[in-house]
């Protein structure tokens, strides 16, 4: 479904480069869900939007249903971070959800269907008139998960999605996108530095390194299918998932490149442990 | 209840001062360049609301309209071009900045060489004044869209036209509408400016005459017509904005108290 092959990113800056992720590869299948965490600055945003077509990468190459991704592909949606600024606030909350329906082309009636049915998905069937500024801000990314699943896309993809909204809000929300993974079953990639969050809420979680970005590890979530807040969260497994990210995540550079990199730090043409 | 009659009071408390006050300091001038508001408001009624109203101030609003609807059209169509493409920034901005140094009165000579002295001179000279600050207001608006909301204009496939309109003109209108507005009184203006020159009809036309045939009144009445004016141009503009712009007001409201 979605493959990411090699992707290295290196941004060229006045006399100096960075390398911010070096060499990644994993690939995700038809509707799964998966979750990308690693550390802040490790190159996650930089990965979601070369799989997003909004960035293009040094290296490598992201295929979605084996074809190239240059620019963005026009099966993919994708919830930004800042709320507050990837809603249209000139545009009620109707209006925003529609517009990329209207984009696709849709007729009216479809596109009144889907945009019922998506706000309805999202707990907001009474706000549609209503302004995105006129919301709090997890109601704002409500309205941003709602115009993505009404687009209908093959793959989500989330960056950090709930990074700034507070605790209890996060917590409807990771239900939410649950529910909503089980009711359109969309291909889910998403992205957070919270390893309670990527464990919660994935099938699988992929567990990035700080930059230069590579794969640490690939672990599947073993938990059962039906997850809540409460017992999940208690459960002895969801502890022993949880330390082995954390582990992973907070393992010296050094270790890992020996243990865990197939290529050696040291052929690296930047960077590396001094 | 008590909080409305405030606000009336607070806004209508000083004009009604200053009028009372010129009302009374005048009533029994004999002075001739200094006649009594009476008499200067008679001539506004008789004069600017009898026969002139057709005869100069239509005149004027209509070289106003022309110039000023000019501007904005083409303003904001090149400011977005501007604002879009690096390549013609650099190629325009410093032929744009020369010509923003000029003062357009002083290219009235100029105007008249070239385009005569008809209608068609005036509104090019109103709307060669008021095109700077509604085009450098809209290619700043243009340049300051959100990278965010751009980003996701293009996941959703929201490319050429439909993100013009769709994204850049409403995220760039806030900007736009405050050019439109300083540009509003460049326009004015300019609009009593041209007429100076070389006109047969016009508000400043008018006025000028009025005042080199010692009709003193009549030209203190002119000056308040084009107060007046200025004043109602400028509440239907604001009338105007703030329905255009109600959602951006309410952004603003709701990221103060936050």
């Amino acid at each position: 479904m979605l493959d990411v092959r090699g992707i290295k990113k290196v941004y060229e800056g006045k006399g100096r480069t960075v390398e911010a992720v070096r060499d990644l590869t994993f690939s995700v299948d038809q509707g799964e869900l998966v979750c990308i965490v690693g550390p802040s600055g490790s190159g996650k945003t930089t990965l979601l939007k070369i799989m997003s077509g909004l960035l293009s990468p040094t290296e490598g190459e992201v295929l979605i249903e084996g074809k190239k991704v240059d620019g963005p592909p026009p099966g993919m949606a994708v919830v930004f971070q800042e709320y507050g600024r990837s809603l249209f606030p000139w545009m009620t909350v109707r209006e925003n959800v529609e517009l990329p329906l209207k984009q696709k082309k849709l007729p009216a009636d479809r596109r009144r269907q889907l945009i019922d049915d998506s706000l309805a998905a999202v707990g907001l069937a009474e706000a549609h008139t209503a302004y995105p500024w006129q919301l709090s801000g997890g109601m704002q990314q409500r309205v941003a998960i709602a115009r993505a699943v009404a687009y209908e896309p093959q793959v989500l993809l989330m960056d950090e999605p709930f990074a700034a909204v507070d605790a209890q809000t996060r917590a409807d929300l990771e239900d939410l996108i649950r529910d909503l993974w089980h009711k359109f079953r969309v291909t889910t990639l998403f992205v957070t530095h919270d390893i309670d969050e990527a464990v919660y809420l994935g099938q699988r979680v992929l567990i990035l390194s700080s930059s230069p970005t590579v794969v640490r590890q690939d672990l599947a979530i073993d938990l059962p299918d039906a997850r809540d807040q409460l017992t999940t969260r208690s459960s002895p497994r969801f502890a022993e998932l949880r330390a082995q990210v954390y582990s992973q995540i907070h393992r010296p550079k050094e270790e890992s490149a020996t243990a865990g990199a197939s290529r050696p730090l040291a052929a690296g043409p930047s960077g590396g442990p001094a | 209840m008590t909080d409305v009659l405030r606000r009336v009071g607070m806004t209508l408390g000083l004009p009604i001062v200053l009028f009372a006050a010129w009302w009374f300091a005048s009533a029994g001038s004999t002075d001739f360049f200094f006649p009594p508001l009476s008499r200067i408001l008679d001539s506004l009624v008789e004069e600017w609301f009898g026969p002139r109203l057709a005869a100069d101030v239509l005149p004027s609003l209509l070289r106003l309209t022309a110039g000023y609807l000019v501007a904005a059209v083409g303003s904001v169509a090149l400011g977005v071009l501007i604002g879009t493409s690096r390549t013609v920034r650099g190629l325009l901005e410093p032929v744009l900045e020369f010509f923003r140094a000029i003062p357009p009165p002083v290219l009235v000579p100029i105007f008249m060489l070239i385009f005569g002295i008809g209608d068609g001179m005036k509104i090019i000279v109103i709307a060669f004044g008021c095109m700077w600050p509604i085009l450098l207001n809209t290619v700043e608006g243009v340049r300051a869209v959100d990278s965010v909301l751009s980003d996701t204009a293009r996941t959703y496939g929201i490319t050429g036209a439909a993100r013009l309109r769709r994204l850049v003109l409403p995220s760039a209108s806030p900007q736009i509408f405050a050019g439109l507005r300083q540009g509003l009184s460049v326009a004015i203006i300019l609009m009593v400016i041209s007429e100076l020159f070389a006109a047969e009809n016009g508000l400043g036309f008018a006025v000028v005459q009025a005042q080199r045939s010692f009709a003193i009144a009549e030209t203190w009445a002119g000056v308040l017509m084009l107060g007046l004016l200025g004043f109602l141009l400028a509440l239907l503009f604001r009338v105007v904005e703030n329905r255009q712009l109600a959602w951006y007001h309410g952004l603003r409201r709701a990221q103060r108290s936050s």
